[in-house]
């Protein structure tokens, strides 16, 4: 029985499979007579395809192009712009234009080798600065306004003492989930079943039925263990099950697509690149008299995911702070670059990262310690938040700083450092703090009018149960925690609850695997359903129960107004770095890390420090280590150490508490998880880099590069 | 023919000795448990053990393995060792996606075996070649602490 505390960790329910190695992931799949499919990518950045050339094919190859596909040529995230097979327009170096099927790889990639086509190449804009400055003719896939009438701002700026003007960015973040992408379309008399690494089942299927143009029945989608996800398998997958689908579908054969690292790095989606310009009005005393933000957006060559993106880095754009007079604006914006997608955060980490730069570098105008600084204007309980909405439940972030200022021994530590920095030349110490949240599940309605997530259970004869939900496990631990909340409702061991991976030939649609919402929205689900169970249960006999998504109501969201609740619940957290930098190689050395979060109540301790520790890992990195870039519409880092992810040297202990405070639409009280941890990474990393150096900084990655720039640069001023 | 030892057992191919190692123990032998994240040595998902060392089994061409005593996951975890570590594993946490895991696994067993009271900082250094996205590392770490201690006098 599972008697203990929910939050008493068990052992997972893959890990035999996975430690052996002998779980299958799609590349371990072998089948008899399988073909391997490689795609030919446009070579240009924008322009009209002339004509295709091929080499001729030997027997047993074929290509397979636009031409072959039954249905619509496009993948619809939200608009229809994404071509399964380019073969008009190409977008951007790398859109899949076609896709050559065959037995042997080595074959297939001579073959790629000698295709010749003929592109006519238009003007292409490479770089989020073009796009900004030609947005009214070069596209604009979503924009949003809101807040104080700019009026207001206007009068409230001639009245101030002084304005502070700030722009910052960020950059790129590539996913290096360990598994490459892959997929696997086999064909079958009566349908098509696709297998793969993905995050979204039914994303996946509704794809396929629109590419196909065929019935709901005839496709089927098997999630695959999946390496890795962080966001890169939640919209991409989608693209490639078309591609198999529509190969299987007319070579009659089994068809995998299996990308390499290179590949992988180059035309999947990443991070969105941002821009942030600030307007800021400060009295005398340097208080916040109004504060205005434009943010953009480079959204790569499709829309994607991105206007949800951009929804939810503006929600963010105040950080946790209840602003005088805040303003926004934001626009995702075309380029001709690879598509970015969903990155864990989804928009807020670029948000916070600028926001928390931007209140720090204003309380040092303020001449205050950013913390006091930032804890005056700290959203509590029954504020509102920028959207109008309502931070209904506590907020725990006062408690939560006193905590770590105490734990860190924050005063002591800043004399410390700064008598350090005094006497040391060459090594610099510092420490910075972030203060964060994360809205949990889809923003606004979306739960209630487009996911309407529906779960199933189903027991047997023998009094087993079985969880049927489309949620993917990609390593945080779904098969576990959702296995727990089944045990603990129904008081039968954990053992007897089984949850294999989601087929959706058996399971209901319950949603993307996405947004922080699985452990809440459908673990919640989840218990409702095993109560009804419970309720019903009749021993040796098979039954089963369904449960469907209610809406919990709250101050109705208007997503043309932008206005109301944007999220049902937030998840809370806070970060303190300690810092060591090198002002001779610019090189930082992360010496301490503390996290304190709010996610309600853990389902099982060692998942949530999992996914702590991951997510504050990459979101540090994010900030001082992890650079990609591109360059005529070229990603420049094709391998794993080009781009440099954390390796376990890089990476120290962290300190990390949960603080309980359960959320009652929460199974148990709790509240998302996956990316929280990750969104207070760079910017506290950031503001130790500034503490140590007493420079200030406006774009992240900082790199050594960076810091050598930013430092002689201040010694130029100085001798000035 | 170039003939090794895979797993404990003499075996023998007539591949051409410009193959992968990590093809041929997953195309050939049908070994699954090596992973291939990059195909470049710089994740360490396909980590073997060749003579005791463990290497990226992605940058050795067959033809440099006659006679080698080849240990890869799919043999060592039939071990008593390996189960100290998958135990372990599962108690820090140490395991999410997994796919970096049969070659994590295969990094701790050769530090552990050379050092079998690594410190903190060793054990880093000893898994550095190996990257995870997921966990942070840490709870890794402390697996491969744990696993030191709890298979004291044995590695």
């Amino acid at each position: 029985m599972l008697n203990k505390d929910i939050s008493t960790s068990v052992k997972k329910k893959e890990h035999d499979g996975k430690v052996s190695g002998q779980l299958p992931y799609i590349s371990d799949v072998k089948l008899d007579t399988l073909l391997y499919g490689v795609l030919y990518r446009s070579p240009v950045a924008y322009g009209k395809v002339r004509s295709i050339q091929l080499p001729p094919l030997p027997a047993g190859y074929e290509k397979i192009g636009a031409e072959h596909i039954p249905g619509n040529n496009f993948v619809k995230i939200l608009k229809e712009d994404q071509p399964i097979f380019a073969n008009e327009w190409v977008n951007y170096i790398g859109e899949p234009m076609f896709m050559l099927v065959g037995p042997e790889l080595d074959i297939l990639y001579q073959l790629l080798e000698q295709v010749e086509v003929d592109i006519e190449e238009h003007q292409a804009i490479f770089t989020l600065k073009e796009a900004i400055e030609q947005k009214d003719q070069a596209g604009i896939f979503a924009s949003h306004e809101f807040g104080e009438d700019l009026d207001v701002i206007q009068s409230i700026e001639k009245n101030a003492h002084q304005v502070i003007v700030e722009e910052y960015e960020t950059g790129y973040q590539e996913h290096v989930y360990l598994e490459p992408q892959g997929m696997l379309g086999i064909y079958k008399q009566d349908e098509i079943l696709v297998e793969g690494s993905m995050q979204c089942l039914y994303y996946v299927k509704n794809a396929l039925v629109s590419a196909l143009a065929c019935e709901d029945d005839e496709v089927r989608v098997i999630q695959s263990p999946t390496g890795g996800g962080f966001g890169g398998k939640e919209d991409f997958p989608s693209m490639m099950a078309c591609h198999v689908a529509v190969a299987a579908k007319v070579v009659k054969k089994p068809v995998m697509l299996l990308f390499d690292r290179a590949e992988d790095m180059e035309v999947t989606t990443k991070r969105h690149p941002a821009k942030f310009k600030y307007r800021t009005a400060l009295d005398k005393q340097g208080n916040i008299l109004c504060m205005s933000v434009e943010l953009f957006l480079d959204s790569g060559a499709n829309a994607g995911l991105s206007p949800v993106v951009l929804q939810r880095a503006l929600l963010n754009s105040a950080g946790v702070y209840k602003i005088p007079h805040f303003h926004a604006k934001g626009y995702a914006l075309k380029t001709n670059t690879v598509p970015n997608g969903a990155f864990r955060g989804f928009g807020a980490p670029q948000s916070f990262a600028a926001i928390e730069s931007h209140m720090g570098h204003i309380s040092k105008k303020a001449n205050r310690d950013s913390i006091e600084y930032k804890r005056n204007y700290m959203v509590k309980q029954g504020d509102p938040t920028i959207t109008n909405g309502k931070f209904k439940d506590p907020v725990l972030l006062e408690d939560m700083i006193m905590d770590l200022m105490k734990v860190t021994d924050y005063a002591k530590k800043k004399a410390e450092y700064r008598s350090f920095n005094q006497k040391s030349n060459r090594y610099k110490k510092g420490i910075g703090a972030s203060f964060f949240l994360h809205g949990c599940g889809f923003t606004g309605s979306g739960e209630r009018d487009h996911i309407k997530a529906t779960v199933k259970l189903a027991k047997t004869e023998n009094d087993g149960v079985q969880i049927k939900i489309s949620n993917a496990d990609i390593g945080q631990g779904v098969l576990t925690t959702m296995s727990k909340i089944v045990a603990k409702e129904l008081d039968l061991p954990y053992e007897d609850i089984s949850f294999p991976y989601p087929d959706t030939k058996v399971v209901p649609d319950s949603g993307p695997t996405v947004a922080s919402r699985t452990t809440m929205i459908v673990g919640k689900l989840l218990e409702r359903a095993a109560k009804k169970l419970k309720e019903q249960w009749q021993s040796g006999v098979a039954q089963e129960v369904i449960e469907h998504y209610v809406h919990e109501e709250m101050i109705p969201w208007n997503e043309e107004k932008f206005s109301g609740d944007a999220y049902p619940a937030y998840a809370w957290g806070i970060n303190f770095i300690e810092v060591e930098v090198d002002t001779l190689t610019g090189n930082v050395r992360v010496e301490k890390v503390y996290g304190s979060f709010d996610i309600g109540k853990a389902i099982d301790e060692r998942i949530v420090k999992g996914q702590i520790d991951g997510g504050l890992v990459q979101g540090i990195a994010y900030g001082f280590m992890e650079k990609m870039t591109s360059k005529s519409g070229r990603i420049q880092q094709k391998s794993i150490s080009d781009y440099g992810p954390p390796t376990a040297m890089d990476v120290v202990h962290i300190e990390s508490k949960l603080f309980d405070n359960p959320y009652a639409g929460g199974p148990y009280g709790a509240k998302g998880v996956g990316e929280l941890p990750l969104t207070g990474g760079a910017p506290a990393v950031q503001a130790a880099i500034e503490d140590a150096l007493q420079i200030s900084f406006y774009q992240i990655p900082v790199t050594p590069e960076y810091i050598i720039e930013s430092l002689m640069k201040k010694a130029g001023e100085a001798l000035d | 023919m170039i003939k090794f030892k895979l797993n404990g057992k003499e075996v023998e191919t007539s591949a051409p000795p410009t193959l992968r190692l990590i093809d041929l123990l997953r195309d050939e032998f049908d070994l699954i448990g090596t992973k291939e994240g990059c195909g470049d040595g710089e994740c360490g998902a396909c980590s073997v053990m060749v003579n005791n060392l463990v290497q990226n089994s992605c940058l050795i061409p067959i033809g440099a393995i006659e006679c080698a005593d080849i240990l890869t996951i799919d043999g060592y975890s039939k071990t008593e060792l390996f189960k100290i570590l998958s135990d372990c594993y599962s108690e820090a946490g140490a395991v999410q996606c997994g796919f970096c895991i049969p070659g994590m696994v295969m990094a701790s067993a050769a530090l552990l075996s050379e050092n079998p009271n690594p410190t903190e900082e060793e054990i880093r250094e000893g898994i550095s070649g190996n990257l995870c996205r997921c966990t942070g590392y840490n709870m890794i770490v402390d697996a491969i602490s744990l696993a030191a201690k709890k298979g004291d006098g044995i590695w």
